[in-house]
C-alpha cells in the first residue's frame, strides 16, 4: 500500500492546514499522481481539492509540489516522484491556498499580463497574414510551448520572495517569446519595461525553473537573451 | 517600472553589469594575491610588491569592486527578505536601516582602505 500524505486545508473550517495520510492500493502498477488524487476522491475522501482538466499534460491545470518537486500530477509516473513507498502532495509553494491543492494564481496572471503577451505590430496589416520566413519562425520554438502551468514560477525562491515584482520564470519566457518574434514591432516599448533591478534582474540564475518544467522549456536561457538584448540597447 | 531607491545604480541593467565585472576583478585579484602567498613572501617581498603603484592601483580598483559588488549583493538580500510584504511596515524600517548601515560600513572600509594602501 503507497503512504499518500495529502495537504489539506479549509479556510471555513480549519484554522490552519495539516497533513493528512491515506493508503492507497496500486495493484503494482506504476500509475500517475493524478490517478491516486482520483482514487482517494472517488473511494476515500470526496472533499479532497485540486485542479484538473486535460489529464494529459496539455492544459497546466494540475500544477502540484509532489515528495518536493513541482510537476504537472498527470504525467508524473509514481516511479519518478515515490521514495520508500511515500508519496507527499503539496499545494504549488508561494501562492496563497484557496483549499487543499488549489491555489490561488492572481499573482502569477498579473505578471504574465504585465509583459503584454500578444503580438504588436504598428505596420498595417497586410490583405492576408504576416509571414515569416522559417529560420525567424525557427527562433520560437522552446518559448511557444509553455502552458502557463506555474511549476518554474513557484519554483523560483526570488519569485516567492517579490511575486509583486519579479516577473518571474513563466512570464519572462513569454516576453521572450514576443521580443523574439519577427512580426512584433514594440520590441522596443517591451525593453524598456524590463530594465528595473526587479523584473528581470531579480533572476540569479539558479535554474530551478529548468528542473522542474513538465514542457522540458528552459526559461534561464530565454532570460539571459533578454538581458543580451538590454545590454545591447544601452550600449 | 519598479524603481529602488537605495540600490547601487536605480538600473537593473547596470547594477547586473557591475556586479559582473566586479566579479571579475575580485577573482583576478585573490587569485593573484593566493599565488603570491602560496608561493611564499617575506615581509620585505610584500612590502615592495605593495609599494609598486600597479600593485597600489589594482588593489584600490579590488577594493572599489569589493564595496559595488557588496553593496548591489546586500540590496538583493535585504530586498528579497526584509520587505513589507512579508514583514509588514517594521519590514521597510529594517530593511533601509540596514542598507544605509552597509553603505556606512563600505564607505568606511573604502577609506579606511586607500588610507593604508597608499599610505
Amino acid at each position: 500500500m503507497l503512504q499518500v500524505s495529502v495537504y489539506r486545508y479549509n479556510p471555513e473550517q480549519d484554522a490552519e492546514p495539516s497533513m493528512q495520510t491515506f493508503e492507497v492500493d496500486t495493484g503494482g502498477k506504476d500509475v500517475m499522481v493524478l490517478d491516486v488524487l482520483e482514487e482517494i476522491k472517488a473511494r476515500q475522501d470526496a472533499s479532497v481539492t485540486y485542479r484538473r482538466s486535460c489529464r494529459e499534460g496539455v492544459c497546466g491545470s494540475d500544477g502540484l509540489n509532489m515528495n518536493g518537486k513541482n510537476g504537472l500530477a498527470c504525467i508524473t509516473p509514481l516511479s519518478e516522484t515515490v521514495k520508500n513507498n511515500r508519496l507527499v502532495i503539496r499545494p504549488l509553494p508561494g501562492l496563497p491556498v484557496i483549499r487543499d491543492l488549489v491555489v490561488d494564481m492572481s499573482m502569477f496572471y498579473a505578471q504574465y499580463e504585465k509583459v503584454q503577451p500578444y503580438l504588436q505590430n504598428a505596420t498595417p496589416a497586410p490583405a492576408i497574414e504576416r509571414l515569416q520566413s522559417p529560420e525567424d519562425r525557427a527562433k520560437l520554438d522552446g518559448l511557444y510551448e509553455c502552458i502557463l502551468c506555474a511549476c518554474c514560477s513557484t519554483s523560483c525562491p526570488s519569485f516567492w520572495w517579490n511575486p509583486d515584482r519579479f516577473i518571474g520564470p513563466a512570464g519572462l519566457l513569454q516576453s521572450y517569446r514576443f521580443l523574439a518574434d519577427s512580426r512584433d514591432t514594440a520590441t522596443e516599448e517591451r525593453l524598456s519595461r524590463l530594465d528595473d533591478p526587479f523584473s528581470v534582474f531579480r533572476c540569479h540564475g539558479i535554474q530551478n525553473c529548468v528542473n522542474v518544467c513538465p514542457k522540458g522549456l528552459n526559461p534561464t536561457r530565454a532570460i539571459g537573451h533578454i538581458r543580451s538584448m538590454l545590454l545591447k540597447r544601452a550600449a | 517600472m519598479v524603481t529602488a531607491v537605495t540600490s547601487l545604480s536605480r538600473s537593473g541593467l547596470s547594477d547586473w553589469l557591475v556586479q559582473r565585472v566586479t566579479a571579475v576583478i575580485l577573482l583576478a585579484f585573490f587569485v593573484f594575491v593566493g599565488v603570491q602567498i602560496a608561493s611564499g613572501v617575506s615581509y620585505a617581498e610584500w612590502t615592495a610588491l605593495f609599494a609598486q603603484t600597479w600593485m597600489k592601483i589594482f588593489t584600490l580598483l579590488a577594493i572599489l569592486s569589493l564595496a559595488a559588488h557588496a553593496w548591489i549583493g546586500m540590496w538583493g538580500v535585504f530586498t528579497d527578505y526584509l520587505t513589507e510584504r512579508l514583514m509588514g511596515s517594521r519590514g521597510n524600517v529594517l530593511r533601509i536601516g540596514l542598507q544605509l548601515l552597509t553603505s556606512l560600513s563600505l564607505v568606511i572600509y573604502v577609506i579606511w582602505g586607500i588610507q593604508i594602501v597608499w599610505a
